[in-house]
């Protein structure tokens, strides 16, 4: 479970979370949706602790992220994240990138490794590409990689951020089936997304991130039929 | 006009002494190429760090390195380290000089990489829970060197160029040492020096196309 609690954090003068305060059960998706350079994906990166916050506290599994004593590279593993911009290490073929934090990270065989990077990697719909380098990727390929990254880890929880937003619209689709593939299954992720449709279908609860905070969150028909915030539904009429 | 006659047999009769004299050449510049990159690594970032104590000390030796005579960088290793009852040979003091001057040039080089690398790089690596060390050595290290592969064989080329710069510390093992010395007792100035001239240029042609060959292999993406 994760527990976002009264989580403040500022970038020098510029406050970017002003009181976020969120809980994702076990196997729950919630989709959060926002103007841009509202703080989702800061919001993001305080999860699994590459930003340190100001106030408040975020629990992962009642592990307090940003203790003194907390492990990050232990919490971590248990956390994966998929950015807007696939972040595929371009020296390292397709089968070597989804590898490498198995073997490097969890001390896996090299055997071990591959058979669950073929595994994810195959699920992903990237079976033919395995000694590939990611330069010779569309975005599509790209992102569906860093998907099969993150999952060859075996985190408890995927927060994926945008994952969608900077590949053309007919490889949008591809990528947004793999997560739904993925949330069918059970697995726990935050979506940060501005595909409505996606948040609407998928999604067991969404959540607007408005000045700071969680403006309103609730169950998708309740979220975009009912919403009760001004500011959702302005933003509501804005998108479509 | 002029009255000396090239006897080019005589001096390719030392050609044997000069090949050795080549190897010893070759040894220096590879193992100061080899430990220059990994104090160069260390210097690059080191000169990136938030720390003036981590910094400072790291900018002056690229800043010195680079903007004194690589002469006078061996001189240091040898006589003026001498002063302070540090005796390096000519061989150690050659070796010190060009890894000192090795090592700050590669450091800007390697420095201009890695801002050439996205920082998301790391954040990616970072979130697989990779500790920081770990992610440069296997996400950012192997991009720095692919970006910075050409200037490195550059400097590579510098370092062999460089050792002749020993003779000036009492060197006479390497290619120039030994050029000098039959120089000295033969006086076929001109055939011995022109033959060590070409050994230079193959040497230097050599290691040019040898890393030419190497980076196809090794960057394949
Ligand atoms: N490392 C940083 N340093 C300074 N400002 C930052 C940094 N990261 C993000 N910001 C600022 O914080 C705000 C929120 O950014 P971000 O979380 O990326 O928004 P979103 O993901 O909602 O578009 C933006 O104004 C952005 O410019
Ligand atoms: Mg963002």
């Amino acid at each position: 479970m994760i527990e976002i609690r009264n989580v403040y954090k500022s970038f020098g003068p510029l406050e970017v979370l002003k009181g976020v305060n969120l809980s994702v059960e076990k196997g729950e998706v919630v989709s959060v949706i926002g103007g841009s350079g509202s703080g989702k994906s800061t919001l993001l990166t305080c999860i699994n602790g590459l930003e340190p916050i100001n106030s408040g506290t975020i629990l992962v599994d009642g592990v307090e992220v940003h203790a003194k004593t907390t492990d990050l590279n232990l919490l971590r593993r248990k956390i994966g994240i998929v950015f807007q911009q696939f972040n595929a290490f371009p020296h390292l073929t397709v089968l070597e990138n989804v590898t490498l934090a198995p073997r490097k990270v969890l001390g896996m065989s090299k055997a071990a490794a591959e058979e669950i990077a073929v595994k994810q990697l195959t699920h992903v719909g990237l079976a033919d590409k395995l000694s590939v380098y990611p330069g010779r990727l569309s975005g599509g390929q790209q992102q569906r990689m860093a998907i099969a990254r993150a999952l060859a880890m075996s985190p408890a929880y995927v927060l994926f951020d945008e994952v969608t937003s900077a590949l053309d619209p007919q490889l949008v689709g591809e990528v947004l089936d793999t997560l739904k593939l993925l949330a069918n299954e059970g697995m726990t992720m935050i979506c940060v997304t501005h595909e409505m449709s996606f948040a609407r279908d998928v999604s067991d609860r969404v959540a607007f991130f408005h000045k700071g905070v969680l403006a309103e969150i609730a169950p998708p028909d309740q979220f975009f039929s009912a919403p009760q915030h001004p500011e959702t539904r302005e933003f509501l009429s804005n998108i479509r | 006009m002029f009255n000396y006659t090239f006897q080019w047999r005589q001096a390719l009769q030392k050609l044997p002494l000069l090949l050795d004299g080549a190897l010893v050449t070759l040894q220096i510049a590879l193992m100061s190429m080899a430990m220059g990159i990994v104090f160069a690594v260390i210097l690059a970032v080191a000169r990136n760090s938030r720390s003036t104590l981590v910094s400072a000390p790291a900018t002056a030796w690229v800043e010195v390195s680079r903007n004194t005579p690589a002469l006078f960088q061996i001189y240091m290793a040898h006589f003026g380290l001498g002063s302070f009852g540090i005796h390096l040979s000519p061989y150690i003091a050659l070796l010190a000089g060009i890894t000192f001057n090795n090592a700050g040039y590669l450091a800007e080089t390697f420095r201009g990489a890695l801002r050439a690398i996205p920082g998301t790089q790391l954040r990616a690596a970072r979130s697989l829970g990779m500790p920081s060390l770990q992610a440069f050595r296997l996400v950012i290290m192997p991009q720095m060197f692919r970006i910075a592969f050409l200037p490195t064989t550059n400097q590579m080329v510098w370092a062999i160029l460089m050792t002749s710069l020993g003779v000036t510390v009492g060197m006479n093992s390497d290619l120039a040492g030994v050029t000098q010395d039959i120089n000295v007792r033969s006086f076929r100035t001109f055939e011995i020096f022109a033959i060590a001239a070409v050994i230079y240029y193959l040497i230097a042609k050599a290691v040019t196309l040898g890393a030419r060959l190497m980076a196809a292999r090794l960057f394949r993406y």
